[in-house]
Order: structure tokens, then C-alpha cells, then sequence
């Protein structure tokens, strides 16, 4: 173990992955960068946040390969290199431009081994970085994978510590369909123990952070943090809880979620992203559907406002679901008040 | 024409087993058997054909929402892909495809799509491994003039060019883009506009599978002598409507009929290889026959295959589902 930022256990992963196996390849706007610049460097970038950083250094322009600002396109030729056997990483820079290569990932990527027949096999990695905290407003901060997370055939992943950054993205190399790979912008910088060597950690499956006895929290991608730093501070009141990092919003884990539930009988579920058809509805109605008797109180969701991302520092704080209102809403679930 | 007798007789075959396919099935619809939406390719099988003779099971091919002639052509089973249209468990892809989504991913068959210009960018992703594995192997996207006006067609194109693929761009114009004419959609002509990409177009008759084939043959010599992607356009009518029911408002009443007389494909191969001495009338009505039969057989075995069940419904959408 070593401690590694988010970013370099990312970086990590995909050495390890190229290094494997020869047919993984990596594609995207400026994953190298540099190239037909002034300079001449060929490795000027390394993706827009550092994560494919030497990546062309080692394996050269034919598996890293730099893209036109083209991102139906960058879809595309990650799809068809899917499917005539290759494991492409597309990076999509930020996941709000997935709009602009949705069908190439909702109508194509998704439904290739259902539409085929079951004998289409397209394994992509779609890596994105989602979520506020940079101020970066509404075209730059969204946290989408509700909205992926509802199209059949895609496994939406949001690791949330740095051994699940560099574990999860190896494993979801290796698997055989298409994974949407969401990388908060804000825990890019983030510390955590990290095992060296080959790292491959289960892709599914939800992570019990910590145990307790008053309510289960189920949280996902910088809600974890978050909701660690209002452990500390209810502690002291004499309220626990088990945390729950969901991990994977595609497929969730209900058997955890349901577990926990029936040992605390109080549900909390922390999603940054807007609230209606939200990953804490979806929880939310799971709880409703499988643990109605389990339930000693209403469940809360602690979500986002029905707003886009907005831009000023005091409106992105408001608008992001801060450790204060995670809080308030477990002791308003534990306490009635 | 400098084929062989055999390989003239496949081509023949294959443009044959297209048109009666589609002439079937144009009058299958009409007996309610067939489910959702079809969109039938007869009238530019020559494009198709002339195209897809010169590949291999290793070399790739996306396709339209038109797709039954780039299918058959490509090698799909035509029996397997009328029990997919009939919606049958045996079917290609099982029943859950249907005319719009036939693929075949072992002949490098990539798919029909029901979004057009949804397949360009995945032949440029084909491509791309193509290049990688560096046997000579590339991919042909199929697109109509409609699709031809899609953001998504001209970002495959400045992709395969930027990225230098072994990649063919083949504009088959048809005159519509589904119920408007491409004099219409398309906004200025597409073959300059394909050169502005950085794409030289090899341009082909339609109607005539021999200059679709030398066409092909000089595209493929381009990308193999290293000079990068390029494209095919090539004009050939549909002679049914957009989609089978299309009452075909658009179009001259005697348009259709008039094509059919003049610049059928069948009719222009047989006569070319007849006059030229090269194949008997005889040995081509006898391909007729024998494809009749076949596809009244492939209909008879549809019509009575196994309905799909729940385990269908609920299989293949993830590996490990």
C-alpha cells in the first residue's frame, strides 16, 4: 500500500491495463495532447485532468490516441474498435458532453449484445469526470448517471476512494460490456491508501465505510466524504450510522442497502445529482418495494435542488449537498426533528 | 468486366437473392405477419453487390435502416434473416432485432441501424482496429443522402481522415431522404462536399454492378497504397416507398415504373454479360429459379418458426445478466 491521489491511482490502473493486454487502447480530446502544436510535444496534456499522463510515451500514437473535439465520433470509434475486438478507454472530458454522443452510447453502445442476439460483445469504458465543486456552472458540474443508469445494458460505476479508483477502472477494462466510468472532479486530488502492484477490485457491490446502529446512509461519489465529516459531528450526540458507498449506480446493491435497513430501520440516501428520478429515489423506492416493514420513519433524501449547476461560489455551496445538510437530515430521521 | 465467369454468376446470385427478397417481402407485408416498421432495398442491389464482393469476413461493414441487400450482400444468412424479420427465436439476432437492427458480427456484418447516421462512426471505430491488426482488412459504412446530412456522418469523416483508416464512406443516393427529395436536403453537391473532408470520391453508376465494382476496386487500391480513407457515390433509386406503406405522395406517379424500364440493375447485368457473350441467358434464368424457390422456402420456414419466449426477453442484455 502507498497513498496515492484519486487522479495518480487512475493513471496506475491504466498502465497496468495496457501493460496486460495489448488490446487496450485509449481515445479522446487531448488524452495526449500536443498533437500539431508549436511545441512539438506529443505529450503536452495527458487528458484535460492528468489521468492518461505518459500513456503516448509508452505506448505511442496508435493506443493513445488523440481525437478531434468530436465526441459522437470519439463514441463511435470506440464502439466499432469494440466490436471487432479491441478494449477502448474513450474519455469524454466532462460528463455533460455526453449529450452531445448520446446515441452513440444510449441506441448503440448499449444495445449491441441484446440487438445482435447475444453475440455482439462491446467492451468500452466510457470515462467521464462528473460533479460541482470546481464552479465550473452548468454545462461542466453535472453528476448524470441517473440517466445512464436507466438505459439497460450500460453498468454505471462512481468510485469514490483512490484503491477503487485504480481497481474498479481495471476491472471495468476487463469486463465485457459497456461501462460508464464517472470520476468526481473533486476527489481528483484526493488521498487514500493504494495497493501497489496489479489492483483489481469487484466492479459491483456496494462498500460498507462504517458501521452504526441509528440509520443507514447510503451515499455516493463526494456524498461519502461528506457524509463521514457528519459522522464526526453526530457522534457526539450519540447518533451512528452505516454508511453505504454505493459504488455502482448500474446495478445497485440492494441486498446491502436492504441488510443495513433491517438492523437500523432508518434510510438516508446522499445523491449530488438533481432529485427527480434520482439514484435516491431509486433507493428510495427499493426501501418503499423490499423493506417497507423494515421501516421505522419516512426516508430522506438529501439531493440537489431541481435546478441546473450554478456558478457563483455561494450558489454552487447552496446548491451541493453539504456535509450540514447530510447532518440535519440523519438526525431528522433519527430524532423526528 | 474483367471477372471471372464464377465470380460474375456469384455477383449475379447475390443481387438476385436481394431482389426476390425484398419483392417478397414487399408483398408479405401485406399479409399482417410481419411486425414493425420495414424498408426494403430493391433497386440498388448493384451498389450493395458491387461493394461487398470485394470483401472478406474480415473486413467490416455498418448499414442503414435500408440494410436487408447490405446484409445478404456481406454474407448474412438470408434464411436466418427472414425468421429476424418474422420475429422468430431462431431468428439472426434471436427476435429482438427485426429488419432495422440485422447484424452478424462474425461475417463483419456491424449491424442495420434505426438511426440514421448512427453507423459512420462505428465503421471509423472498425477501422481503427482494422489498422491495428494491419492485415489489409477495412470498413465500409453504408449511408443514403439522408444520412448524409447528419453531424454524425461528418464527424466520422474528419475522424477518418485525421486518424488516416482503412475507411470507405459509401453515399448510396436514392433521390429521398425518407419523404423529401436530396435536391432538397442535401445543400450543396455531396461529392465536393465529401472532397472538403479530405475524402476523394470515386464515383459509380448505381444501376450498373460492374462500375460499382471497378469503383470499389480503385478505393480499395487508394486506401492500399496507403493514401487513407476515401469515399463511393453512387446513384440508384428504391423502388418502394420509405418504409413498406409509404403511400409515396413525393413521387412522380410513373417514376418508379419508368426506372424500372430503364435502369433496372437486373436487367442491365444481364443484359451486359449476355451481349458480351460471357454468360447464357439460360444459366441466369436458372439463378432465378432456383433463388425463387429458396426464398419461398425461406418464407414457408418463417412463417412457421418458434415465437420467442420470456427467457429471450431477458437474456444477453449484460454477459453476466
Amino acid at each position: 500500500m502507498t497513498v496515492k491521489t484519486f487522479r495518480e491511482a487512475l493513471n496506475e490502473a491504466l498502465f497496468q491495463e495496457m501493460r496486460r493486454d495489448p488490446s487496450v487502447i485509449v481515445m479522446g480530446e487531448d488524452v495526449s495532447g500536443g498533437a500539431g502544436g508549436s511545441s512539438g510535444s506529443r505529450d503536452a496534456a495527458g487528458g484535460i485532468f492528468g489521468v492518461t499522463k505518459g500513456l503516448f510515451k509508452e505506448f505511442g500514437e496508435h493506443r493513445v490516441i488523440d481525437t478531434p473535439i468530436s465526441e459522437s465520433a470519439i463514441i463511435g470509434l470506440a464502439n466499432g474498435a469494440a466490436l471487432a475486438g479491441m478494449r477502448p478507454v474513450a474519455e469524454l472530458m466532462f460528463a455533460d458532453f455526453v449529450g452531445v454522443a448520446m446515441d452513440q452510447i444510449y441506441n448503440q453502445l448499449a444495445k449491441f449484445r441484446y440487438m445482435f442476439g447475444g453475440k455482439a460483445r462491446a467492451p468500452v469504458v466510457v470515462r467521464m469526470s462528473m460533479g460541482a465543486g470546481m464552479n465550473a456552472a452548468a454545462q461542466h458540474s453535472q453528476t448524470i448517471y441517473a440517466m445512464l443508469s436507466s438505459v439497460p445494458g450500460l453498468k454505471v460505476v462512481v468510485p469514490t476512494t483512490p484503491a477503487d479508483a485504480k481497481g474498479m477502472l481495471a476491472a471495468a477494462i476487463r469486463d465485457d460490456d459497456p461501462v460508464i466510468f464517472l470520476e468526481h472532479k473533486a476527489l481528483y486530488s484526493s488521498k487514500g491508501e493504494v495497493p501497489d502492484g496489479e489492483h483489481v477490485a469487484p466492479l459491483h457491490g456496494a462498500n460498507l465505510v462504517q458501521s452504526g446502529k441509528d440509520a443507514t446512509v447510503v451515499a455516493i461519489g463526494r456524498m461519502v466524504p461528506f457524509a463521514q465529516k457528519a459522522a464526526a459531528k453526530l457522534a457526539a450526540e450519540g447518533i451512528s450510522f452505516d454508511l453505504i458507498d454505493l459504488r455502482s449506480t448500474s446495478p445497485i446493491d440492494e441486498e446491502m442497502v436492504l441488510e443495513s435497513l433491517s438492523l437500523t430501520g432508518r434510510l438516508v440516501v446522499v445523491d449530488e445529482s438533481n432529485p427527480i428520478c434520482s439514484i435516491a429515489s431509486e433507493v428510495a423506492a427499493i426501501a418503499a418495494e423490499k423493506g417497507f416493514p423494515l421501516l421505522r420513519g419516512p426516508v430522506r433524501r438529501v439531493t440537489a435542488p431541481h435546478t441546473p449547476v450554478p456558478f457563483a461560489r455561494e450558489l454552487e455551496r447552496m446548491y451541493v449537498p453539504g456535509p450540514d445538510r447530510i447532518e440535519a437530515a440523519i438526525r431528522l430521521a433519527v430524532k423526528g426533528e | 468486366m474483367q471477372q471471372s465467369r464464377p465470380d460474375i454468376l456469384k455477383a449475379y446470385r447475390q443481387m438476385r437473392t436481394i431482389r426476390a427478397f425484398e419483392e417478397r417481402l414487399h408483398i408479405e407485408n401485406r399479409t399482417g405477419q410481419i411486425a414493425g416498421f420495414t424498408h426494403l432495398y430493391a433497386g440498388q442491389e448493384a451498389i450493395a453487390v458491387g461493394i461487398c464482393e470485394h470483401l472478406t469476413e474480415r473486413d467490416y461493414i455498418s448499414s442503414t435502416h435500408r440494410g436487408h441487400g447490405h446484409c445478404i450482400a456481406k454474407g448474412c444468412d438470408p434464411r436466418l434473416m427472414m425468421h429476424e424479420i418474422y420475429g422468430r427465436a431462431d431468428g439472426l439476432c434471436k427476435g429482438r432485432g427485426g429488419s432495422m437492427h440485422i447484424a452478424d458480427i462474425d461475417k463483419g456484418m456491424l449491424g442495420a441501424n434505426g438511426i440514421v447516421g448512427g453507423g459512420p462512426p462505428i465503421a471509423v471505430g472498425a477501422a481503427l482496429a482494422c489498422a491495428a491488426r494491419g492485415d489489409g482488412s477495412v470498413a465500409v459504412s453504408f449511408g443514403g443522402g439522408g444520412s448524409s446530412n447528419q453531424g454524425t456522418v461528418f464527424e466520422a469523416m474528419n475522424m477518418a481522415v485525421v486518424l488516416k483508416l482503412p475507411k470507405i464512406f459509401v453515399f448510396e443516393l436514392n433521390g429521398y431522404s425518407e419523404h423529401t427529395g436530396e435536391t432538397y436536403t442535401i445543400g450543396s453537391d455531396i461529392v465536393t462536399r465529401t472532397e472538403g473532408f479530405g475524402l476523394p470520391v470515386f464515383q459509380a453508376d448505381g444501376y450498373d454492378y460492374f462500375s460499382v465494382h471497378q469503383a470499389m476496386g480503385e478505393a480499395l487500391a487508394h486506401i492500399r497504397a496507403g493514401k487513407g480513407p476515401c469515399a463511393i457515390v453512387a446513384e440508384a433509386t428504391r423502388y418502394f416507398g420509405h418504409f413498406e406503406g409509404d403511400p409515396q405522395n413525393y413521387r412522380a406517379k410513373d417514376e418508379v415504373r419508368t426506372l424500372r424500364e430503364t435502369r433496372d440493375a437486373m436487367l442491365h447485368f444481364r443484359r451486359k454479360v449476355t451481349e458480351a457473350g460471357l454468360i447464357e441467358a439460360a444459366e441466369l434464368d436458372a439463378i432465378d429459379a432456383e433463388i425463387a424457390a429458396f426464398i419461398e422456402d425461406c418464407v414457408a420456414s418463417a412463417t412457421a418458426g418458434p415465437a420467442p419466449g420470456a427467457e429471450i426477453l431477458l437474456s444477453d442484455v449484460y454477459a453476466d445478466y
